[in-house]
């Protein structure tokens, strides 16, 4: 039996619909009422579905795309405040409440340790790799890794 | 005592494509992604719920672990979708179909009521193909 001849999966189409909607729109102020009404759900339905499959609420997963995209903009040397905007928050507070809620730590301790990571693995990547694959790669034939870049 | 694996191996053709494949794509996370120099790379990636199990995208290289011959073999062996690396899971099957579809992922079955479950088969960029099945409802 193929996906097709599952009952209702045409609503599944729209759910999903909704949630790619969501990661390419997060950036934007999105009015959740108008994700159900464009998917043809009453509101109750659509959210009881979406989080069926998605284990969340719109809204949630809203919050979480979010948090997301700004873990990956704080990677850079961005300030925290043009991350918070930058991925549809309008509040720095709730932005550093919601971050520290999903991560365990601020904005700003987080993106320290990114950037740290970061500049470690430029110095010495082969900290990162484990000795068998640099070996059967040859990227420890070179006593200074330097010379190989 | 053995007691997890941390870190996987899927040969693939490119790891740009590969990039965009498995992040982009699926959805999965950047662990590490390190220039070793000019056209090499270490570009590890996980599944979002495994945060520590790092699944290296493995160029095919003539180098220490490939000949010249043995390099050219695995790539037509993963150009022809020979290999299948492992399973995945996904919270609802029915979905993530749908959404992967969408994105442009090749299914070589879809979603299937089998025996043993309810499983889907595709193809990563390379030819690899996976399983994906759903996680057992309660």
């Amino acid at each position: 039996m193929t996906s097709e001849n599952y009952p209702k999966i045409y609503l599944y189409r729209r759910v999903v619909q909704a949630k790619l909607f969501i990661d390419s729109n997060y950036a934007n102020a999105i009015d959740l009422d108008n994700i159900a009404n464009e998917a043809f759900f009453s509101k109750f339905h659509f959210i009881r579905l979406f989080k069926k499959i998605y284990n969340q609420t719109p809204h949630q997963y809203l919050t979480s795309v979010r948090i997301e995209n700004a873990k990956l903009l704080l990677q850079t040397e961005i300030s925290v405040a043009d991350a918070c905007f930058s991925v549809g928050f309008d509040s720095i507070s709730s932005f550093t409440g919601l971050f520290k809620r999903i991560t365990s730590t601020t904005p700003s301790v987080y993106q320290k340790l990114q950037l740290k990571r970061k500049e470690e693995i430029q110095a010495v990547p082969l900290k990162f790799i484990p000795n068998c694959f640099a070996e059967n790669k040859g990227w420890t034939k070179n006593s200074n890794f330097q010379e190989v870049l | 005592m053995i007691t997890k694996m941390n870190h996987v191996s899927i040969f693939v053709l490119n790891q740009d494509s590969a990039y965009d494949f498995y992040v982009d794509k699926l959805g999965f996370k950047v662990h590490t992604d390190a220039p070793m120099g000019p056209g090499m790379r270490w570009l590890t990636v996980c599944p979002p719920d495994q945060p520590d199990l790092e699944i290296s995208l493995m160029s095919i290289d003539e180098g220490m672990m490939f000949s010249k011959e043995s390099a050219k073999q695995m790539r037509d062996l993963v150009s022809k979708g020979t290999f299948g690396f492992g399973v995945f899971q996904c919270n609802d099957l029915l979905a993530t179909y749908q959404e992967l579809k969408t994105k442009g992922v090749e299914f070589k079955k879809e979603p299937t009521k089998e025996f043993y479950g309810f499983e889907a088969l595709f193809k990563d960029d390379s030819g690899n193909w996976f399983s994906l099945g759903e996680k057992e409802k309660k």
